[in-house]
C-alpha cells in the first residue's frame, strides 16, 4: 500500500518503534501521578536515562545492561525530586523545572567524549518464520524486545493499577493523601516508590532514544520528548490504555514527519518539524476543555504533610 | 530522627538567609563536582566567583555582568509575578526569541533609513512579539483550561523553529552571500543598542531591567494589583472572594512576562548579540527561572540574583578557557543552586526537630 511515496506498512512499523520512549516515560509519569505527584522533571529524567544507558552500553557492550543504566540514571534523579518534595516538602513544579534544567546540564558534563561513538546494536527479536509474514510480519514481528516491553508494561501498569491492592493504595493515595494516611498508610513513602518507578521508566525511554533511535549521543538528544510525555498523560485522561494510543499518535506524526522530510515533500521542512508540538498542543486543547479533565487525580501536586 | 513542624508564621529570618545558605552548599556540592572532574576545586570557585570582580582582567569583566544580567533580571522580574500567583509560565525562551525575531523584522523593514523612531517602534514591536507569544497559553488556560505549563514550554520548540527559518529565510542578510543569520545591527545605528558609556555594558536592556525592577517593586507594595497577585498565590479561596478574577490575574501575568521576555529578546539582538542568528537563544529563559527562586520572587533579590547568575557565567566562560573545565559543568552548576535552594527553602516554614527513637 502506497501513500504517495510513502509506503504505509514502513510507516506502521516505524511508529512503533518512535513511539517507545515517549510511551515508557508517559506511562512512568502516569503511575507517578496517579499517586497525587506531579513530577515536572521527565525531560531531565529521561536525558539522564539517555547517557547512562548509553555509557553503560558502551563500557559493557551489552545494549541490555545499558537499558538497565539508564533506569538506573532517571531513577537516581528521579531520588533528588523525592527528597525534596517528599521529605522537604518543596514545590513541585519548581523542583520538576530544576531536575529538567540539571539533568540537562549534568547529562552533558557526563556524555564528554562520547560524541561520535557507535552504541553496540539492539537487534529484533528472532521470531523465524513470523517476520516473513507479508504485511503482518514487517508490523508485528520485525521489533527490538523493548517495544514489546513497553506494550506488556502497559498492560502491567493497567492491570495493577485497576486490579490490586497495591493499584488501589497508589490511587487512595493519589485521591485524598488524608483519608490514606488515617487508614495508616505511609503516604510519602508510597509517593517515594511511585516517583522512583516513574523516573526507571523515564531513563528507560531515554536510553531507547540513544541507544536505538539515534543510535549515538548528543546534547539536548531527547529534545523536548519529555514534556510531550507529559502531554500524553493529560491526553490519556490517566489511563494506561490511552497512553498506548497517544503515543502510537505522536510516533505516528513523527514518523510521517520524516519520511515526508526524507521523501522531498512541498512542505516546507520548518513546518514538519514544528509539527508534533503544535499537535501537542492542539491535543491538549481538545483534552482540556472536555470532561476528560475531571479524571485528574484529587490530590495532583499537593504536599503531604501529617501535621501533628 | 527527623520531624518536620509547621511554623505559626514563616521565619523572616531563614526567608533572607535561604538564598545565602543555597549558594554556599552550591559552592561546597559544585566543589566535588569539579573535584571529580580532576580540577582544583578552590581554583574553580575562585575563577568563577572572585575573578571577575577583582582579578586581572576585571576593568572588562564587570562590564560583561551587566551584559548578562540584564535580560535575566528582566525576565525573571517578569516570571516572578507569575510564580507569585501560581502562573507557570516557563516559556520565556520562546517569548525571548519571538520578541527579537518582531523587532529585528521591524528594524530591518526599515533598514537603511536612518530615522531617531525606528529603535523605539523596534522596541514595541520586540515586546509586542513576546506578549503575543505569551497570549496563546494564557488565553488557552483562560478559555479552554488548558496546561499553561506544557504549552508555553511547546511554544519555545516552536519559536526556536521559527528563529531557524528567519536566519535562514525571510531575514536573512541578502549581502551575506547565502549564510544563514541576519544583517548585523552594529552597522545600522539608528537600530542598534549600543553600550551608553564605554567600558561599563550599561546598555538600554540594562536601564530597562533596572526601570522593572523598580516598577515591579513598586506594584507588589503599593498597587492593588500587587496584592491581588499575591493573595492569588497565599490563599486562591480568599482571592476569589475578595473579587479577584483568576483570569484577568493569567492575562495580565503572563502579559507582563512575556512582553519583558520579549524585551529582553530585542535588547539582546540589536546589542551584544547583533545579529539573528540559528543558535540567538542560549537559555535566558530557563536560568531566568532559578534567578526568580534565587531571588525569592521579590525584584529586589532577583536583581542580587541576576548579577550572581550573571557572574556564574562569565567565570563559567573564564573557568572553560582558563582550566578546561567543560561549558556544561556550569549548567549543571546552576540547576545545582536551584536543588538546594528549593531543599533549603523548608526552614522557612518548618521548623526540625531532631528526636530520640521512640520518642512522642
Amino acid at each position: 500500500m502506497e501513500l504517495g511515496s510513502i509506503n504505509l506498512v514502513t510507516l506502521i512499523a516505524t511508529l512503533m518503534v518512535a513511539a517507545v520512549p515517549i510511551m515508557l516515560a508517559a506511562l512512568g509519569e502516569l503511575v507517578v501521578e496517579k499517586s497525587g505527584v506531579l513530577n515536572l522533571g521527565v525531560e531531565g529524567m529521561m536525558i539522564m536515562g539517555a547517557i547512562c544507558g548509553f555509557m553503560t552500553a558502551v563500557a559493557t557492550g551489552s545494549p541490555v545492561l545499558g537499558f538497565v543504566g539508564g533506569a538506573a540514571g532517571g531513577a537516581a534523579l528521579s531520588l533528588a525530586f523525592a527528597f525534596l518534595t517528599q521529605s522537604l516538602l518543596a514545590n513541585q513544579v519548581a523542583t520538576g523545572l530544576a531536575l529538567t534544567l540539571f539533568g540537562l546540564g549534568l547529562s552533558s558534563l557526563l556524555g564528554q567524549g562520547y560524541n561520535g561513538i557507535k552504541p553496540p546494536p539492539t537487534g529484533a527479536v528472532p521470531f523465524g518464520p513470523l517476520a516473513d509474514i507479508p504485511v503482518l510480519g514487517t508490523i508485528l514481528f520485525s521489533h527490538d524486545w523493548v517495544v514489546y516491553f513497553s506494550i506488556a508494561m502497559i498492560a502491567a501498569v493497567w492491570w495493577v493499577l485497576k486490579s490490586t491492592r497495591t493499584g488501589l493504595i497508589i490511587r487512595a493515595v493519589g485521591e485524598s493523601h488524608d483519608a490514606a494516611h488515617a487508614l495508616g498508610y505511609k503516604v510519602n513513602r508510597i509517593r517515594l516508590a511511585c516517583i522512583l518507578f516513574g523516573g526507571a521508566l523515564a531513563g528507560m525511554g531515554g536510553a531507547y532514544v540513544s541507544l536505538v533511535r539515534v543510535p549515538q549521543w548528543t546534547d539536548g538528544i531527547t529534545a523536548g520528548a519529555g514534556w510531550i510525555a507529559l502531554a500524553i498523560v493529560v491526553f490519556a485522561s490517566w489511563k494506561p490504555w490511552r497512553v498506548l494510543i497517544g503515543a502510537y499518535l505522536f510516533g505516528g506524526i513523527t514518523g510521517l514527519q520524516l519520511s515526508l522530510q526524507a521523501a522531498g515533500s512541498k512542505i516546507p521542512v520548518e513546518y514538519l518539524s514544528m509539527s508534533p508540538y503544535l499537535i501537542t498542543i492542539l491535543v491538549l486543547v481538545i483534552m482540556s476543555s472536555g470532561r476528560a479533565s475531571l479524571n485528574a487525580p484529587a490530590a495532583l501536586g499537593q504536599n503531604f504533610h501529617a501535621a501533628r | 530522627m527527623l520531624r518536620l513542624e509547621k511554623r505559626p508564621n514563616p521565619s523572616k529570618f531563614w526567608l533572607y538567609a535561604t538564598p545565602i545558605v543555597a549558594v554556599i552548599l552550591t559552592m561546597i556540592a559544585g566543589g566535588i563536582m569539579f573535584a571529580l572532574l580532576g580540577k582544583n576545586p578552590f581554583a574553580v570557585i575562585q575563577t568563577i566567583f572572585w575573578d571577575p570582580l577583582f582579578g586581572k582582567f576585571a576593568y572588562y569583566l564587570r562590564g560583561q555582568l551587566l551584559v548578562k544580567a540584564g535580560p535575566l533580571v528582566l525576565i525573571a522580574v517578569g516570571l516572578s509575578l507569575g510564580f507569585r500567583a501560581g502562573i507557570w509560565n516557563i516559556g520565556a525562551e520562546g517569548q525571548y526569541i519571538m520578541g527579537a525575531v518582531f523587532g529585528a523584522a521591524v528594524g530591518l523593514a526599515a533598514f537603511p533609513t536612518e530615522s531617531r523612531w525606528i529603535f523605539p517602534a523596534m522596541i514595541v514591536a520586540g515586546a509586542f512579539g513576546g506578549w503575543l507569544w505569551a497570549m496563546i497559553p494564557a488565553i488557552l488556560k483562560t478559555r479552554l483550561n488548558t496546561n499553561e505549563i506544557l504549552v508555553s514550554l511547546m511554544l519555545v520548540y516552536v519559536a526556536q523553529t521559527i528563529l531557524a527559518m528567519a536566519a535562514t529565510g525571510f531575514l536573512r542578510n541578502p549581502e551575506g552571500m547565502g549564510f544563514p543569520g541576519s544583517r548585523n545591527f552594529s552597522s545600522f545605528p539608528a537600530a542598534a543598542n549600543g553600550e551608553l558609556f564605554v567600558g561599563t555594558g550599561l546598555h538600554w536592556g540594562v536601564v530597562t531591567a533596572i526601570a522593572t525592577v523598580i516598577f515591579a517593586y513598586v506594584l507588589l507594595q503599593r498597587h492593588l494589583m500587587g496584592f491581588q497577585i499575591k493573595l492569588a498565590g497565599q490563599a486562591p479561596r480568599a482571592a476569589r472572594f475578595h473579587g479577584v478574577s483568576p483570569n484577568r490575574l493569567v492575562v495580565m501575568c503572563m502579559g507582563i512576562s512575556g512582553a519583558l521576555a520579549g524585551l529582553a529578546g530585542l535588547f539582546e539582538v540589536t546589542g551584544p548579540a547583533g545579529q539573528i542568528t540559528i543558535d540567538f537563544n542560549v537559555g535566558y529563559g530557563f536560568t531566568a527561572i532559578i534567578v526568580a527562586f534565587l531571588g525569592r520572587l521579590n525584584p529586589l533579590g532577583i536583581m542580587l540574583a541576576g548579577l550572581l547568575m550573571a557572574l556564574t557565567y562569565i567565570g563559567g566562560e573564564m573557568a572553560s578557557t582558563n582550566l578546561g573545565l567543560p561549558a556544561a559543568a556550569i549548567q549543571a552548576f546552576q540547576g545545582m543552586l536551584l536543588f538546594f535552594l528549593l531543599g533549603v527553602d523548608v526552614l522557612t516554614n518548618y521548623r526540625i526537630r531532631f528526636m530520640m527513637m521512640g520518642g512522642r
